[in-house]
Order: structure tokens, then sequence, then C-alpha cells
């Protein structure tokens, strides 16, 4: 039997995966493919099309290659445009005057931008957003521009603006409507997401209708509005929508819709006989979508039609979840409440700049939709629900709310059907996932290489893990949370078996409990659950193995190999004795000295044989050490307070002393820092701290759980109105419960986000002491302090702990490989630059 | 270093070494100074003995890293930036291009030797 002619016209992204769908199948050999396009490449990822500007290449996007389609048989015509369909002679007809034979035509030819009739469209610096050659004209003009106007402030127009602000261009988004991405957000969302937008430095001007683009004075070209007011730019980027690219419909009478678009029925046939269309050119029930996946469910069921099977396409959802501008927004369904009766839920944090919105149907039973801006990790559960019709709980607020009673109402993934659609992308279900876990594929990397799922636009891959995860654990397979090879254990079930067992050493720990030699991951984590409990000196001949190289020599190692001395300054306070001795001491050994962001003094560059005669002269002035080398209580940063400030409502000087003595030394899961502050201006920004305290005219605040660093965390509110003696109460419990129960490396914060029960839980425990542990938590901390030792104090008593600091242990002498400049009146590691040059040693 | 005539050269006493963990040694080989990172895990066990280099980190530092076992391998951990080095090879295990040498020792009379 001769072979059907399958015609392709357009090979974009819809285009190119009918022809693998084609190819994949297993009667593929019954066709012959040619696919057309206008365009000069093969088919490429439109939606990472933006990538282009962030170091991607045409090649890094392209979704097949020339050789790829020749080794499989695959016709292709480039850069020559299909202009009519010749229906009673089934050919097709192409610019350059090519006539090619179909059996069945393929139409696959996506959307246009829309550029609104404005006069002066048609400058040399106006652009759109939709090819790669686009983007290539935008690269060339905002090369040449300093100021970039995005007309239409939905997705893409967000997205455009995203480019221009890269590239460095002042950059305005003009919106016709009266607020940001109107389709998909709801009023809330998309103030808030305006305002993000402009902390960026994008300007937003909505409510603005452009009448028309003239020469400029002080940039190329004037925006003038309809409102009588103007913009000023040197390019114009049109985004005002898209409309489905539907001219051939003319030449041969196919039907289109209401609002442009072939039109299809659910076989994706088109009003005419062996024709088809596909992708964002196919109007069904008179709409057009213009996402991906719904248009691969199209090219899947045409190629199920040609190929003798039955799938049909019966719409598709376009819930959609992106980052816009690096901010994170999502619309689920029915995401402005169109439908009939329905009814919402918004919750709006300002500080947190967060804001969701559950949109509910009239009898409150079902989710309709759902807006997300600023947090969208409830995307997946969210969209499972809309589409699977799952009865909402009793309190769906809960859903939004943070931290009200019993903690966020989730979905279960295993309450989701087998036929939930997970990756919308690639038609991957619930249920053929969970059959390829349980024949043995376990890994999410594995699933998504069998299914192709989470390798489109991403947005399932939480969901996709959550469902691997519950399948696993539903076969009584462990997700693997061992903390290395050598304990099958986390690190609270290590503290647990240490503290019950009244384990003491590693040796004993790895005999009961594990196997191998330890390393480098399980050693630190031991001897800090070691030294939590049991507060033993680290540099114990059976626990010195087990310290990281800064805990072993009592100093955070630099990146030449010498060592930082930070001397403990409780609460930021020094006299001015102290403060000129620890100038003298960095002028004697020539060290560089720095204030630290936690209210102290750094003196870097300290040799491993410098180390005890530093420490000998900071020790007889008076000082601690400062544990900034351990996973331990680093500082209590303090505001200067009552005592001097004319708005200090307490002591938060005093205070903080009193908090770093106390808890000074303890070591913990990760590092702890505290702050305390006099009044609710928050000086010593005790809300960014894993303990935070302000002074109220009602008592002391406190705060847990807050975050600097990579990942800044806001704290939460733990209990209020406290006196100093309660608020130690509930300090003490509070840290040796993170002591017992909080992952290795694992901050405050990162511990209660994953704490069942979120921070009602902990309060419980706190507060309220619901376990009934608080006597013996505040046991467990008095015990810790009870132990306490200046660690370097120890260590300057003990000769035999001192030969450690030598640099060699057969002879005297240093490191003679170190190399300074100065700079700025300091020595500072030369570079390999300036080592190349001349070895510069400022030692002696 | 010179093949011909290779022979065992005392580094340190045996007392010097930390159990556990490891200790640095200055030996001359072929004229030139060289820093030697020598381990051993137990008392009474073998003794591992690498250039105390990090080829990666560039600093004199591998002695201070923290010993262990990866699979069948025993390995110093860099304490800059945690690359795993063979005790026995001086093989990097995660970058195979990056080697650093590494020594026979035995202990002669209470010594460390080095085979040089
Ligand atoms: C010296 C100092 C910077 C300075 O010159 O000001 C510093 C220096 C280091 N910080 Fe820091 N941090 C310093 C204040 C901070 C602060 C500010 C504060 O404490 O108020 C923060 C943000 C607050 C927070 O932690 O929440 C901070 C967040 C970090 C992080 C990120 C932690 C996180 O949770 O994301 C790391 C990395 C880590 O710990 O894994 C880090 C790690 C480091 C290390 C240990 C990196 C390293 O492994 O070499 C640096 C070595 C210190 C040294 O050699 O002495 N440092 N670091 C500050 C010492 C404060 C002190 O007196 O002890
Ligand atoms: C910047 C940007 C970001 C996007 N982000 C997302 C996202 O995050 N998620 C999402 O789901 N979707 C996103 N989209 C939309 C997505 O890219 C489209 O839905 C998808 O490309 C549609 O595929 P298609 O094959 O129908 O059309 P296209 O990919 O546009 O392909 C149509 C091809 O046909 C060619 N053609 C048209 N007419 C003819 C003719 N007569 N003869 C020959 N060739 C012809 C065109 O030149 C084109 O190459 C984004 C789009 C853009 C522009
Ligand atoms: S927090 Fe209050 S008391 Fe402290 S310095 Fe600021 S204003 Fe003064
Ligand atoms: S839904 Fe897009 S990759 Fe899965």
């Amino acid at each position: 039997m001769a072979k059907q002619r399958v015609v392709v016209v357009g090979n974009g992204m819809v285009g190119h995966r009918f022809i693998e769908y084609l190819l994949e199948s297993p009667a593929a050999g019954q066709f012959e493919i040619i696919t057309f396009s206008e365009e000069s490449r093969l088919a490429y990822d439109r939606v990472h099309l933006s990538a282009y500007f962030t170091g991607s290449t045409a090649a890094d996007l392209a979704l097949t290659t020339r050789e790829y389609y020749r080794d499989k048989g695959v016709n292709f015509v480039l850069n020559d445009k299909v202009i009519s369909i010749d229906e009673p002679n089934k050919c097709v007809v192409t610019q350059s005057g090519r006539r090619e034979p179909y059996d069945k035509l393929i139409l696959a030819t996506g959307s246009y931008p829309f550029v609104p009739p404005v006069p002066g469209k048609e400058k040399e610096h106006c652009l759109v957003y939709r090819t790669i050659d686009d983007l290539g004209r935008i690269k060339v003009s905002g090369s040449q521009s300093k100021v970039g106007v995005v007309i239409g402030g939905g997705l893409l127009g967000l997205e455009a603006a995203n480019a221009l602000k890269g590239m460095g261009l002042e950059t305005h988004v003009i919106e016709f409507a009266s607020r940001l991405m109107a389709v998909q957000l709801d009023d809330g969302g998309s103030k808030l997401l305006r305002r993000k937008i402009e902390a960026l430095g994008v300007k937003v001007h909505t409510g603005k209708n452009t009448r028309e683009i003239v020469e400029g004075t002080t940039c190329r070209y004037r925006l003038n509005f309809t409102d009588g007011s103007f913009l000023e730019t040197d390019l114009v980027l049109f985004s005002a929508g898209i409309r489905p690219q539907d001219e051939l419909a003319l030449t041969c009478n196919l039907g289109v819709g209401t609002r442009g678009g072939f039109t299809i029925n659910n076989n994706c046939k088109t009003s005419e006989q062996d024709i088809y269309a596909i992708g964002e050119c196919a109007a069904w029930n008179n709409q057009c979508f213009g996402l991906v996946a719904p248009g691969y469910q199209m090219a899947r069921v045409v190629v199920s039609q040609l190929t003798g099977g039955s799938e049909q396409f019966l719409g598709a959802d376009m819930s959609t979840k992106l980052k816009l501008l690096g901010i994170d927004v999502a619309s689920v369904g029915d995401s402005t409440a169109r439908t009939q009766g329905a009814r919402t839920y918004c919750y709006n944090d300002d500080f947190a700049e967060q804001y969701k919105c559950l949109v509910v149907s009239e009898d409150g039973k079902l989710l309709l939709g759902a807006v997300l801006v600023g947090d969208t990790e409830d995307f997946g559960n969210f969209q499972q629900m809309m589409l699977n019709k799952m009865a909402l709980p009793a309190n769906p607020q809960g859903m939004i709310l943070p931290g009200i009673e019993g903690g966020k109402v989730g979905l279960g993934v295993d309450a989701l059907p087998d036929t939930a659609q997970i990756c919308s992308c690639h038609s991957v279900s619930k249920g053929s996932i969970c059959s390829l876990v349980q024949s043995g594929t376990t890994s999410v990397a594995g699933i998504k290489a069998a299914t192709k799922a989470g390798t489109g636009c991403g947005g399932c891959a939480v969901l996709l893990k959550q469902v691997v995860d519950a399948e696993l654990t539903k076969l009584g397979v462990e997700v693997s949370n061992s903390i290395c090879e050598h304990f099958a254990y986390t690190r609270r079930e290590l503290a647990d078996l240490i503290r019950v067992n009244r384990i003491r050493t590693f040796p004993e720990m790895l005999n009961a409990h594990g196997k191998g030699h330890g390393c480098d991951i399980c050693k630190p984590a031991i001897g800090s659950i070691l030294a939590s409990f049991w507060n033993d000196y680290v540099l114990k001949p059976e626990h010195v193995g087990l310290q990281d190289t800064n805990d072993a020599f009592l100093g955070n190692l630099q990146k030449d190999g010498t060592y930082s001395v930070v001397p403990r300054i409780a609460g930021g306070e020094i006299t001015p004795d102290k403060l000129i001795m620890l100038g003298q001491v960095a002028k004697a050994f020539n060290l560089y000295t720095k204030i630290t962001g936690g209210q102290r003094v750094d003196l870097f560059g300290a040799r491993i044989d410098q180390l005890p005669a530093i420490w000998k002269l900071l020790v007889e002035a008076g000082f601690e050490t400062g544990h900034a080398y351990g996973k331990a209580v680093r500082t209590v940063k303090s505001c200067v307070g009552s005592t001097w400030c004319r708005y200090g409502v307490d002591d938060s000087v005093g205070f903080a002393i009193a908090i770093e003595e106390r808890y000074k030394g303890l070591r913990s899961p990760h590092k702890l820092k505290f702050a305390v502050s006099g009044c609710t201006r928050e000086c010593a920004e005790a809300q960014s701290k894993d303990v935070g305290v302000i002074a109220t005219e009602h008592g002391w605040n406190l705060y847990v759980c807050g975050n600097g660093g990579m990942r800044p965390r806001h704290a939460d509110l733990l209990a209020s109105g406290l006196d100093r003696a309660t608020l130690i109460k509930y300090v003490d419990r509070f840290l040796m419960f993170y002591c017992r129960t909080a992952d290795r490396l694992q901050r405050t914060s990162v511990w209660l986000e994953n704490m069942e029960g979120g921070l009602d839980y902990l309060k419980s425990v706190v507060v309220d002491d619901k376990l009934g542990l608080g006597a013996e938590l505040e046991a467990g901390m008095a015990a810790v302090i009870a132990t306490y030792q200046c660690e370097w104090l120890t260590t300057l008593e003990n000769p035999e702990q001192l030969k450690r600091f030598r640099q060699f242990v057969n002879c005297p002498g240093k490191d003679q490989d170190l190399a300074y400049v100065v700079e700025r009146g300091q020595r500072r590691p030369a570079t390999a630059e300036e080592r190349k040059i001349a070895l510069v040693n400022l030692e002696e | 270093m010179n093949a011909i005539s290779s022979n065992w050269v005392t580094v340190c006493s045996e007392d010097d070494l930390v159990c556990g963990s490891g200790v640095c040694a200055l030996i001359e080989t072929g004229g030139k100074p060289q820093q030697v990172a020598l381990f051993r895990e137990t008392a009474a066990g073998p003794v591992y003995a690498l250039d105390n280099h990090d080829p990666i980190g560039n600093a004199n530092v591998l002695s201070r890293g923290i010993i262990g076992s990866q699979g069948d391998k025993l390995v110093v951990a860099s304490p800059l930036y945690k690359q795993h080095f063979d005790l026995q090879t001086g093989e990097c295990l995660e970058d195979k291009t990056v080697k650093v040498p590494a020594w026979k020792t035995r202990i002669h009379e209470g010594q460390v030797q080095l085979k040089i």
C-alpha cells in the first residue's frame, strides 16, 4: 500500500510535537511526512523564548535538528509560507510556487502578535515578541536605546518588560485595562503584582490608551495617549495579545470561530474533509488556547485519529503558574470569579508580599479557581482540587491562611484519583506515575525520563515529587533521608539514639548503629549532637577527629589556610579598654581587622601556629571565645535601648548580654543568632533572628525562627508581654526542642516550616507544655549551661592540646606559601595574579 | 622525585600523629621543602601520607580535613571546599583529573617513615 502523505503546515511547538507523536506511533511506517515553515529554523521552544536574553542560544532552544528529521525521513521546507489550500485537488501551494499534494493536511500555524492600529506603529523601533528573529531585532534596538515601553500588561507583556529591564533599559508597561494580567488575576492579586513589579523599577501605567506614536524630543519616539498625557521612549514593544493565524481559511472556505481560529470538532477536524487544525490556530467551541499543553493534547488526538484510535479533545485547563520578573504568579481555573454565584476567600499579606484568593462555588463545596501571587507552592494542589472536583474541607480558608489552628489544610496527594493529570504538558496521570514507581522506577529523575513529566513548563514538579514519595511510602519503601552512607538515620533519629542510649563517643555510635568509617557529613553532625547533650570539651582526643577544621582549631578557616579570630562581645557592648586591647593584639600579629555584621570584631589572617599566642593575650585581657567557628550560639545583637535611647522602653543591652551569657557555647544543628531591641522601632533587627526579643510597654515579645542569609524569613511571634523569667523559660524549651528534633544544618526557620502543625504546634510545646516536656527540656538546658567552658581557655591550659597548633609536627616553622599585599592600610591574601608577579610575604 | 635512590625517610615520631585525624610534617625532596599530610584512623592502624597542598582550594590544608570512607575507599575531605581525596592513591573522587602525590609509609622503631 502506498504511504499516506501527511502535510504539516507550520513547524512550531505543536506541529513538531505532532510529528514526534506520529513517529512514535506503531503505525509510523504508513506515513510520509512533510512540513512547511515560514520561519528560517525548525521548531524551537517558544515557551522559554525569553531565555534567549539570558544566554540561551537558538541551538539551546531548538526542539529538533535537521539531522533528526532527515534520519526519520521527515521532509521539511523552511522559509516558505503556505499561501493557499487547493482543497478540490488536495494540495497546498507555497509562496515560492511549490505545490504539495496531501492525503491528510494538518494546520499548525499558531498565532501572530496583535498590533493595534496605532498611527506610527510601523516605525523602525516598534517591535513584537514572538519569534527568535523578533528577539534578535529587540536586542539590536535595545542596544541603541535608553528607554523602552511595552504596550500590553498581560503575561507576555510582562515577560517582555523583564527582557527590556534585563538589557538595562528604563522600562515602562502600558496597559489599557485598569490592572495587569487582567485575564488571569483578580484585583487583589493584580495590585500586589503591580507593587512588586514597581519595586523592581519597572514603571506601570494602567488605563492608558495609545493614540499615536510620533517623533520624540528627549527620546526617539513619543507616545501620545488619549487622555492627553504622553511618554517618551526609544523602543516600543507591542504585546497586546495574540490572534490565531487562520488566513488560510479564506483560500478554501474553512470554517472559523467567532474570535478567529480554524473551527475544530472533538476530533480536531476542521469543516473540511481530511484537514485538521491543532495548537493556537484551532478554535474548539469558539475558544483558542494560548498555551502549549492544549496544543500537545490536540496533536495527540489527531495522531490517534489518523492511526485508528478514538482519542478526543474535550477542552483544556488554562491554569498557569509562572515567574514574571522573578515574581511567582499563578492562576487556577476561574480565577476571576466569572461563574454565576461564585464566592471568594482572599488573604493579603503586605509584609510577606503574598496574596492568595480562592474562588468557590455558590454552595461553598467546590473550588472553582484561585489566584496566587508571591507564593505559588499550592498551585498543583489547587489545580488538582479544581479539576477533580474534590470536596473542599470544612474551613477552606485554612488552605490559604498561614498558621491558623491546626496548621495549613493541605491536599494529600493520596486523595487524588488515579486519573488526575499531574503533568498537563505531557498528559501524564497520577495512575501512570504510580504504576511506574511500582514497577521499579523509584526516582523522580527516572519518572521524568520515562514519561517526560515535568520537562515542559515545569509547573508540575512539586506535585510530581509528592506523588512519587507518597507511592514509595505506600509501598513501604522508606523515602531515604539517611544522613549519609554510614548511618541510615536522620539527624533527629541520631539525636534520639544518642540521648536515649546515653552514647558518648563516635566509635560507640558507629559500632552500635552505623557502618564503614564515617565521613565529613556524619562525623561533625554526631560531634554536634554529642556536644548539644553532653557538652564535653570538643577537642577531647575522642572528639577531635569529628570536628570540621573550624571547630578543630577554634577559628574560621580562610581561603589561604589561615584562620580568623572572633572573641565574644556579648550584646555588642565593649569597654574602650577592651577595644584598645583588641587593636593592640591585631597590631602585634598584623591581623586584618573588620567589624562584623554580628556586632563584633573579626581578626583575620592568623596562622595556625599563631592562634594560641593570640588567644593567650585575648584571654588575659578578659575575652572569651566567640564560637564564630561552631554550629553554636553566635551573637545576641542589641540596640542601645532605654539606657540611652529616648524611645527605649526597656534595657535591651542588659537583657541581650544576659541572654548571650546564658546560652553561649550551646552547640546546635545549625548556628543560632539572637537579638534584643529596646522598642518596636527594632534597631536590632530581632525579627530576622532565630530568637528575637522586643521590649513593649506590656513586657517582652518573643519572636522565633527568623532568618537572614540565603532565604530570609520573618520571625513568628511565639508569645508576648512576658517578664524576663518566663521569656528565658520559653527560650530554654525552644532551643532544646530544636536541638533534639532538627535536621543537620537546618536553621530554625526551615525546621519550623517543616514542622507538622507549624507554629501552633510549636506554641503548644513551648508555651502550653502540651507534651509535658517542659521541665525536661529546661533541665537539659540547665545541664549545658552548667558545663560551659571557654574552649580557648581550656585549650591554653592543656599543653597536649597546644601541640596540635604546630604547623609541622616534626620541626618548627610556618607555611611558606602564604603571601599578602597591602590594601587600604591592611594586608590581605595575594591573588593568583599578584602571586605570579612577586611573592610578597609581609609576615614577621 | 628521585626514583633511583628510593628509600625510607624518617618524618616524625609515631606519638606526633593524632588518631582519627591528620597532622602536617615538613620533609625535603629533591632539595625542595615538601609539606606532607599524615593520617591515622586508630592507634595501631596504618598511616597514610598525602601532599598537604589542596590543588583545588590552592592552600596547604589537607592535613586539617576530616577522614572517613566513601564506599570501600578511605578518604580525606578538604576542609576548604570538601572534595574527597583517596588516602591511598591521592586521587580526587569528585574530579578524576586531579590527583595529589601520595607516599607509602611504615612505622619503624616508633618513627613514621615515608618511601621517597
Ligand atoms: C564575619 C561575618 C561577615 C562580616 O564581616 O560581617 C560573617 C562571615 C561568615 N559567614 Fe556569615 N558572617 C557574619 C554575619 C552574618 C549575618 C548577619 C548577622 O548575624 O546578623 C548573616 C545573616 C543572618 C542569619 O544568619 O540569618 C550571615 C549569614 C551567613 C550564612 C547564611 C545562613 C543562612 O541561614 O542562610 C552563612 C552560610 C552558612 O552558615 O551555611 C554564613 C557563613 C559565614 C562564613 C562562616 C562562611 C565560611 O564558611 O567561611 C564566614 C566566615 C566568618 C569568618 O571567617 O570569621 N553567614 N552571616 C559576620 C560574622 C558575625 C559575627 O560576629 O559572628
Ligand atoms: C514569549 C512567550 C512565552 C510563552 N510562555 C508560555 C508558557 O509559559 N506556557 C505556555 O503554555 N505557553 C507559553 N507561550 C505560548 C506557546 O509558545 C504557544 O502556545 C505555542 O508555541 C503554540 O504552538 P503552535 O505550534 O500552535 O504555534 P507556534 O509555536 O507559533 O508555531 C506556528 C509556526 O507556524 C508558522 N506558520 C504560520 N503560518 C504558516 C504558513 N502559512 N506557512 C508556513 N508556516 C506558517 C509560524 O511561523 C510558526 O513558526 C509563550 C509564548 C511566547 C511568545
Ligand atoms: S530599637 Fe528603640 S530603643 Fe533601640 S535604639 Fe531603636 S529606637 Fe532606640
Ligand atoms: S505540567 Fe508542564 S511540565 Fe508538567
